[in-house]
Order: structure tokens, then sequence, then C-alpha cells
């Protein structure tokens, strides 16, 4: 099905209507199940990391025993060359804090919050504002929710759910074990909904249009739509809502320079396919190569001819030989041994076999990291490694 | 419901109580699974991921020590998978670290160098990380070194830190590759809020934090034949020493250890626990002194509750914490340096020595007492007072140097001349020891009868309990002390900082009225100190707990004021409990440090 899909656009989440209040009112005379029932049929997933399905993770924490629960919007966008957040925030705000409101509503939460990257205080008093009409509109309908904003720290893994609930209790940004999960026990211990901006956003939609016209759209365990950000070789960067499901194909033909060697899927986290297998990749959240995770950014980097990917790679790890948080033994270190060992390899320190061991220590990482961040090192070290091992060596 | 689960492990049906973990299901079953960054005394942290298993049907490994059972759960924990992956992560951390085992302090002893030698890591595949690192060492402060070369960043040292003792003065900084243990502004230990009580050395499972050691000096003392080398051995090194000579938790080895020490050559095997007995008269003097200050003369500048100061590791820590506080602590010093500074005058006199060839030797279960000894204001015998100070793992270390076979040695009694002492002060070395000492004597110095318990035991104030508390009422008391007929004498006892905390926040609010406070720094009391045997755990503490009460019960004197010796003393050279060479040679004052 994948290789026969047609790029298509799509204009859901920057279409303004200014109907939130209406939509808001709405929403909270229908009952939290019925609600819930509507998420679920949408078949939205998360648009932060994991993919778990929406309607599921707020099922949950309503079903959880507690006078106190959190919603958090998870706006720490710390993916690099992402910014499809940001411009949600700044463009509809409202869409978020009404998604957030319905679903303080089902779940029985009474305050939220938006944590903010840092880089982004600039949307600050802004958001603000958003939010004083935005609670003086909820008092009108009686409806308790309150929003604060938390400024994040500036670390990529106080994006990582259980990091930011750290730092938001004013520790440092460390992943916590799970279980328990944050629909359970989350920001102080509470039942907590996390989910990206994004997610919210498309919430804001389903609320409105309904599940079916959601689900419609995309194809089989990826409905609906997403925003890509395009970078790299392209003559069209920037940032592009589209349907899920679309063959890499398509999506090279309509951003690619003609020259397109290979596209990152996802960012640093992602995978890197090959141009001899565009064909057979889908973007969505079980793409053949793309594995069942689509990453925070939606992230979409083009590389041509030009690239050096043993230089691709270097960068990657790079980056998460420092942004990992570096408490758990096989990511901090892992992290370090495999971008010292690429290099070794490069210079002929060690030999091109290395790279064998370097593939297993991966996968090591992806079985026994604490968090998604070390987990998912194997995904971009495994897909360029295997399809440009030679890059690698010469 | 049942509260029971059912799982397999390793194909074998268990049935085990619901929030149990993975790890602690194996070990019911006695199955081992590596660990490094847990530790009983702790909350998990599961950061090592030594510890992973395989729950069949799942994608990844779990975490032992952090994943609870569920129903229905199979768990391999030796599968082909969880052994490869244990290896990687083993040689992962060897590659970050200085593993250069036969110059450790921490060699034979270590749990990192045990998992090593366990999966046979013969060879290192990966790249050498320790050139790149720039590892520093940290050796200023008295008591404790840091050595970041061998830290693993299990932050058992930081969760020690903070949830045993509340202090906080390790924290980990940086991300990534240069996440590191840390202090305050990367200040050196003796620079910033740490207790000394070493704690962290004890939870530490490398060699990464171990304490100053001071066996070479003790050496050339000792074959200095100029020297008179004295040693003291505190009331809890009894109960631990033989843990580090290879016998169980919880004997007692008071005799073959006065024996070991007198065939390493100290001149003199004198007893702490003789200055434990005078602390009691000195310090319970001084209580029912400021109780009849405050009851009789109505003085409102008595500071009660009156604290006890025999930690040193809970001195430092008021000094940091709590300097409104200072005036409430006992002026008494701790019993190492009531020792120290009797066995440079008194002794010096007794025996005909001139003080300056006289060596000053402790045995501790403490290195806070390092720092203790260390003090500037420890000089009151016009030396320093106690010369070296020797954790009970630095004591094992010269027997073992000395190749002594312990278990054959035999029982000798400690010399005289300061080397007598009661009940009361051998469970000094327990948290609520001191209480119960004092309250043996107080009581029975302002009633004329013995505290109303059986046996003298004074069981409120015994136990593990953090805080706990007990209030004894004075009735019909001797003439002079008719003040304190009727009062309620109220009392608490915590041990472990964070539970100091607990209280002094009681104290300052105003939520609590005690008259008499005892602290103790580290869990458990001394018994648990941070110079004791590694490991440790609240089953170790508790087994070292029950043989210090033996001791006691088996003492054919159980009252301080009891102590031959001690009424001795004060007959030939103090004269009377608070008097003027009292005042000087064995009471101190304390300072305000600042908080970071
Ligand atoms: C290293 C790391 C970084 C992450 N950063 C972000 C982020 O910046 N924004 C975000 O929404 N989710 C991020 N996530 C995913 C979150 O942990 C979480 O899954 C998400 O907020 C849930 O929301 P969703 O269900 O709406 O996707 C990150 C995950 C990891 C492992
Ligand atoms: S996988 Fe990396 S980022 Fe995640 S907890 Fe471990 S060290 Fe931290
Ligand atoms: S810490 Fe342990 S493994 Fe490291 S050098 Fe010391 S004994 Fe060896
Ligand atoms: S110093 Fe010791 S306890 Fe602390 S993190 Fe390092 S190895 Fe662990
Ligand atoms: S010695 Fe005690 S106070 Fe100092 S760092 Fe260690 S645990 Fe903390
Ligand atoms: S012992 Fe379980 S992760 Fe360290």
């Amino acid at each position: 099905m994948a290789n026969s899909y047609l790029l298509k656009r799509a204009d859901f989440i920057f279409r303004n209507e200014n109907d939130w209040e209406k939509i808001l009112s709405n929403s909270i005379k229908k009952k939290p199940a019925d609600l819930i029932n509507e998420l679920i049929s949408s078949e939205l997933k998360g648009r932060g990391g994991a993919g778990f399905p929406t309607g599921l993770k707020w099922k949950l924490t309503s079903e959880a025993k507690s006078d106190v629960k959190y919603v958090i919007c998870n706006a720490d966008e710390g993916e690099p060359g992402t910014f499809k957040d940001r411009e949600i925030l700044s463009k509809v705000p409202y869409k978020v804090l009404t998604a957030m409101a319905v679903c303080g509503y089902i779940t029985g939460a009474k305050q939220g919050f938006i944590y903010l990257r840092g880089e982004y205080k600039f949307l600050e008093e802004e958001l603000y504002k958003a939010i004083d009409e935005f609670e003086y509109y909820c008092k009108e309908i009686k409806l308790e929710f309150k929003i604060n904003i938390f400024m994040g720290s500036g670390a990529y893994i106080c994006g990582e759910e259980t990091a930011l609930m750290e730092s938001m209790e004013g520790r440092r940004g460390e992943p916590r074990n799970k279980p328990p999960f944050p629909s359970i026990e989350g920001y102080k211990e509470k039942p907590t909904v996390i989910n990206n901006v994004e997610t919210l956003a498309h919430a804001y939609t389903i609320f409105k249009e309904g599940a079916k016209k959601f689900y419609d759209l995309g194809v089989q365990y990826s409905r609906g739509t997403k925003l890509f950000s395009v970078s790299g070789d392209t003559p069209k960067p920037g940032i592009y809502e589209l349907e899920l499901g679309m063959s890499l194909q398509d999506f090279v033909y309509e951003f690619g320079d003609g020259d397109t060697k290979a596209v990152q899927v996802g960012g640093a986290s992602g995978f890197l396919v090959p141009r001899k297998k565009f064909k057979d990749a889908a973007i969505g959240f079980q793409g053949k190569l793309t594995g069942i995770s689509l990453p925070t950014g939606g992230s979409m980097m083009l590389f041509n001819s030009s690239r050096s990917m043993f230089n691709v790679l270097d960068n990657y790890l790079e980056f998460f030989r420092e942004e990992s948080c570096g408490q758990c033994t096989p990511c901090r270190v892992g992290c370090q041994q495999l971008l010292l060992g690429i290099k070794a390899v490069k210079r002929g320190d060690k030999p091109a076999s290395y790279l064998d061991k370097l593939m297993r220590l991966t996968e090591t990482m992806q079985l026994t990291a604490k968090c998604g961040l070390g987990q998912s090192v194997a995904n971009s070290f495994s897909s360029i490694v295997e399809n440009f091992r030679e890059e690698m060596i010469y | 419901m049942s509260d029971k689960l059912n799982i397999t492990i390793n194909g074998f049906q268990v049935s085990v109580k619901k929030n149990t973990t993975i790890l602690e299901a194996a070990d019911e079953q006695g199955i081992r699974i590596p660990t490094l960054c847990y530790h009983k005394d702790l909350c998990i942290a599961g950061n090592c991921r030594v510890c992973v298993v395989e729950v069949v049907g799942q994608k990844r490994l779990s975490a032992a020590c952090a994943t609870p059972c569920e129903e229905g759960m199979e768990i391999l924990t030796n599968s082909l998978k969880v052994r490869n992956s244990r290896k990687h992560i083993i040689e992962l951390l060897l590659s970050e670290h200085n593993a250069d085992c036969t110059k450790c302090y921490r060699n034979g002893n270590c749990e990192l160098q045990e998992l090593a030698s366990e999966y046979k890591i013969m060879t290192q595949d990966f790249i050498e990380l320790v050139p790149l690192k720039n590892y520093t060492i940290d050796a200023f402060s008295p008591s404790i070194i840091k050595d970041d070369s061998k830290c693993i960043r299990c932050q058992r040292c930081v969760r020690t830190c903070a949830e045993l003792q509340g202090v906080n003065a390790l924290t980990v900084s940086h991300k990534g590759d240069k996440m590191k243990i840390t202090t305050f502004f990367e200040k050196n230990m003796n620079q910033v809020v740490c207790t000394n009580c070493g704690q962290c050395v004890n939870h530490c499972p490398t060699g990464a934090l171990v304490e100053k050691n001071y066996i070479e000096e003790v050496w050339e003392a000792i074959a200095d034949p100029t020297k008179h080398v004295v040693v003291q051995t505190a009331p809890a090194v009894r109960v631990g020493l033989g843990e580090e000579l290879g016998l169980p938790s919880g004997s007692r080895v008071t005799g073959k250890m006065v024996s070991a020490l007198k065939r390493l050559g100290f001149d003199s095997v004198l007893d702490t626990d003789f200055t434990a007995d005078l602390t009691i008269m000195e310090e319970g003097t001084e209580l029912l002194t400021r109780l009849k200050k405050a009851l009789v003369d109505k003085d409102e500048n008595v500071a009660l509750p009156m604290a006890t100061s025999c930690s040193p590791g809970w001195i430092k820590y008021i000094e940091h914490m709590y300097p409104e506080f200072l005036n409430n602590l006992s002026t008494c010093k701790s019993p190492q340096q009531m020792f120290g500074a009797l066995v440079k005058t008194y002794y010096a006199k007794a025996r005909n020595l001139d003080p300056e060839n006289i060596v000053s030797v402790s045995i501790m279960p403490c290195t806070a007492k390092k720092f203790e000894a260390y003090r500037p204001e420890m000089h009151d015998s016009g030396y320093r007072d106690v010369d070296y100070v020797l954790t009970t793992r630095e004591l094992a270390i010269l027997i073992k140097q000395a190749g002594l076979d312990f278990n054959k040695l035999d029982e000798v009694k400690y010399d005289r001349l300061m080397g007598e002492s009661s009940g009361a002060a051998v469970i000094f070395g327990a948290t609520g020891g001191v209480m119960e000492a004092a309250l043996r004597t107080a009581y029975e110095i302002v009633t004329g009868r013995e505290v109303p318990f059986e046996n003298l035991n004074i069981n409120p104030v015994r136990g593990m309990e953090g805080v706990r508390e007990a209030s004894i009422k004075i009735e019909k008391p001797a003439k002079e002390w008719a003040f304190l007929d009727g009062v309620e004498l109220k009392c608490a006892v915590a041990h472990g900082l964070v539970n100091a905390k607990a209280v002094m926040d009681a104290v300052k609010s105003g939520k609590a009225d005690y008259h008499f406070i005892e602290i103790m720094a580290c869990p458990g009391g001394c018994l648990g100190g941070g110079g004791q045997p590694i490991p440790t755990n609240p089953e170790i503490r508790q087994k070292r707990a029950e043989a210090i009460y033996a001791e006691d019960s088996d003492m054919p004197i159980r009252k301080s004021h009891l102590n031959p010796e001690v009424a001795k003393l004060y007959k030939d050279f103090l004269k009377e409990p608070l008097g003027e060479v009292s005042h000087h040679l064995l009471h101190t004052k304390y300072t305000k440090r600042e908080r970071y």
C-alpha cells in the first residue's frame, strides 16, 4: 500500500477558525467516556516520541485513583533543527490550551503545565496572555483548570517525560525507572498525562471534526497527519503537514534536490534510509525500515551525494555523547565508545571488524539502556553502518 | 484478592508477595543477580544496569532491582542475551575505570573487581577512556579521599549523603561523558558541608571514596624505640572487627582484639570505654546543672534541650546547619578526645613518661574522628591530643600485615590505668546507648535508686527506629535534687543525620520540649559508622547491635559511676565533674560554619 501512496499535504494544525471557545464548551458537555472513545477510535498516537495511543493514555489517568492529577504539555522540543512545536504554540496556542483543558475535564486534573524549552523564553509572555484569556473563559463556563508555564533548563534529555518531571520537581533531569509510568505516578507522584504539543493540537482537531475525519487520513497503524521539519539538501526546507504513510520515494520526489543519497527519518534517534530503499520505506509509525517509532521532531533530513555518511554519524554520536544524561552505563559509556570507535576504524587504529563489535554494543544499548535516548542510538548507528560500511572505513 | 503473584524464574514456578522486585524474588530462591548501584539502605536508582534480566516476551531487558514482579512473568536471569549484555556493561565500566587494582585501597573488597572476576573479563577490546578523562584525586580532607578515576557513577554516595544524612555534600554534575560526582562548585571535600561521617565511603562499591589511612605512620611510631605508643579502642570496634577478619557479623572479639594490638607492638592497649564512662560523669552532671539553672534559678539563657556531643559527624553537621543551636551541645569532648587529653597529662604523669614521647593512636569505627583529632582546639594537653586515628578497617589491615591468625589469638584484658569500663560505656556504640548510660547514672544520682527498668535495660531508647522518644519521671529524689521531684525528663534519640534534622527541626519550631537528646551521625550509631567493615546494611547493623548489648549484659559493672578507675581519676586528678581541670581538658567549644 505504501508503494502506491501519493504525497498529500494537509492543513489541519495551522488552520485557525478561532472556534476554541465553542469546542471547549461543547466538549465538556459530553461524557468523559465518550470523549475517550472518540480519541481511541481516531487511533491518534503521540507525536512526541514513543507513539503511544493518546486515548489509552488519557484513559489510564482518568481511571487512576487520586484527588490530584496533572496534565503536562511537553514543549521541550530539543531535537536539533526542529521547531514545529514552537510554530504551533505561537500560531495556534488556543488549540493546545483547549486540548489540555479537555484532558483535565476527562481525567479530573485541575492543573496543567507547559514545559517550555529554555530557548523559547520569548514565547512566554504571549503564551501567558493567551493563558489569562483562556482561564477567564474556563471560569465563565465553570471549568476548574489552571495552566502554568515551566521554563526548561536547556538539556535535551529533559524532553524525556520522566526526566522532565524530575526537573520540574527541582531535581537533576534524569529519567526515572518505568514502571511506574507517568499516567499512574507522574509529576509529584500523581497521575499525569504528558503529551507533545502537536499531539494536543491533533486532539483538538479530533474534538472539532470527529474521529472519523482524522482516522480516514493516513494508513493502517499510522492515522492522521503529522508535521515534518524538512531540512538538509533540499530546495524547500521548512515545516510541512503531511498525511502519514507516504512512501519515502514520493517524499524525495517532492523535497529532494535530484541527487538525494539518503534520508534520515526522525532525527538523530531515527533511521537512515539509503536511496536504494526509498521505495520500500513508508513514513509512519510502523515503516518497514524505520522501526515502530516516528521520533520526536518529525525531522526529515536529506543528504545528497556530496555528504560523507561518516561525518553524519560522527555528528549524531557527538550529540548523543553530550546529551546523554550520563546516569546509566550502556548509554554514557556506550556513546563514548561508539564515537571513539568509528574514529579509530577510520584512522586505521582498529580493524574494520571492530565495527561489528560496535554493532553488538548498540544491541546491548538498545536492550539495556534506561531510557529512549540510549535505546535508540542503535537506530542511526546500525542503519548508517550497515548501508555505508565503506564510507566508515575508507 | 490474593497478595501473591505466580511467576517463573529460570523455568521454576514460584510464588512471591506483591510489590516484590525481580531482584528480591530471585534472592528468595537463592539466585544472586549481580548489582552495583543497588544498596539495601538506599532508594532504587537503576542506573548501572548490570542487574538486567530477560522477561520472556519483552523486547528489552529489565533492571531486576527496579522492576516489580507481575503475575505470570517468566524471568530468565542467566540467558545468553542476559550474559552477553551484562558482560558488555562490565566491559564498558572497566573501559572508563582506572583499574589498577594492585594499587587500589579496595583491592580485595570491591564490587566491581568481584564482578570483573566473576565474568572473567580478561581482555579490554574497548578503547581505554581513562587517559582522556582528566580525573582528579581530592585528598584535602583529613578523613576522606575521593578518586574520580575509580568512580563508576552509581550514585550510591550521593543517595547516601542525601537520604541517610540529609547533608547533600555530594551531587551529580554535568551530563553525558562528563557526568561526575562532585561537590558544591567542585570545591574540595574539606571546604564543603561534608561532615566526614564516611557513610559514602561505607556505601561506595569501589575505591572511589576511601578513608585517608594512617597505617604507615602508625607502623613507624611503633618501630620508634623512643616512642611510647598508646592505643585506645572505641566501643563499636569490638563488634565489627571480626567481619574484616573472616568472622560472621555480630562476632564479639574484644579479647582477641586486645591480644592482637599487643602483638602489633603497642606499648599500652587501653579502652575508649573508660572515657565513655567519664563522659557520663561529666555530661550527666552538666545536664543536671542545666536543669537546675532552668528550674530553680529560672535562668532563661540555659540552652535546653542539651544535645550529646560524642559524634564528631553530628558536631560538624550542627556547626554547618544549625549554628544557632551550638549552645545546646554538651561542652563535653567526645570520649576519644577526652582520652587523648588525659593520655598526655594524667597517664603520662602516673606512668612517669614525657608526653612529648607519647604517640596516641585511636581505633575508631568512624572517619569523622580523624577530622576531630585534627581540629585546632584538640591540643589541650599541650600537644596534639590524639595523633593518629585508624578505622576498624585499618586495624584489620595492620593485623593482616602482621600475619596474625586472628582466630587463634587468646583473649586478653586491657591494660590498666584507663582500661577499665562498665557496660554503660560499651553501649555508646549503639544508637541510644549514650542516653541509656546517662539515664542509668543520672537517675541513680538524683534518686539514690536504680532506673526503673528490668536489668537496667532501658528498652524504649533501644532499637533502630530513626527517632525514638522516651520520658522518665523523677520521683522521691534525694534532698539536694528536690527541685526535680515529679519532673518528667523528656528525651529523644536520633541516628543518621537525616533523623537528626527531623529532631532539630522539631526543636527549632518549638514543637518538641525535650530536655536531653542523643544524636549519632551514623545509622545504628557508631556500630554502623563510616569506618566499620564494608558492607553495611540493616541486618548487619542489627547483629552488631545485639553483640553490643550482649557485651553490656556480661559486664560485671553496668553503670558508669561505679567504674573504679574513673573514681580514682577524680580522686587523684580531676577532683570533681565539671571542675577546673575537667573544664580545661575535657570540655570544648564549637565553631559556626558556612552552609555549602
Ligand atoms: C531523549 C528523549 C527526548 C525527548 N524529547 C521530547 C521532546 O522534546 N518533546 C516531546 O514532546 N517529547 C519528547 N520525548 C518523548 C517523551 O518522553 C514522551 O514520550 C512524550 O512527551 C509523550 O507525548 P506523546 O504521547 O504526545 O508523544 C523525548 C524522549 C526521549 C527519550
Ligand atoms: S539511556 Fe542515556 S539518557 Fe537515558 S537514562 Fe541512560 S544515560 Fe540517561
Ligand atoms: S576500584 Fe575495584 S576495580 Fe577499581 S582499581 Fe580498585 S579494586 Fe580494582
Ligand atoms: S564515588 Fe563510589 S558510590 Fe559514588 S558514584 Fe562513584 S563509585 Fe558510586
Ligand atoms: S562523609 Fe558523610 S557528609 Fe561527607 S560526603 Fe560522605 S556521606 Fe556526605
Ligand atoms: S543494580 Fe539494578 S541497575 Fe544497578
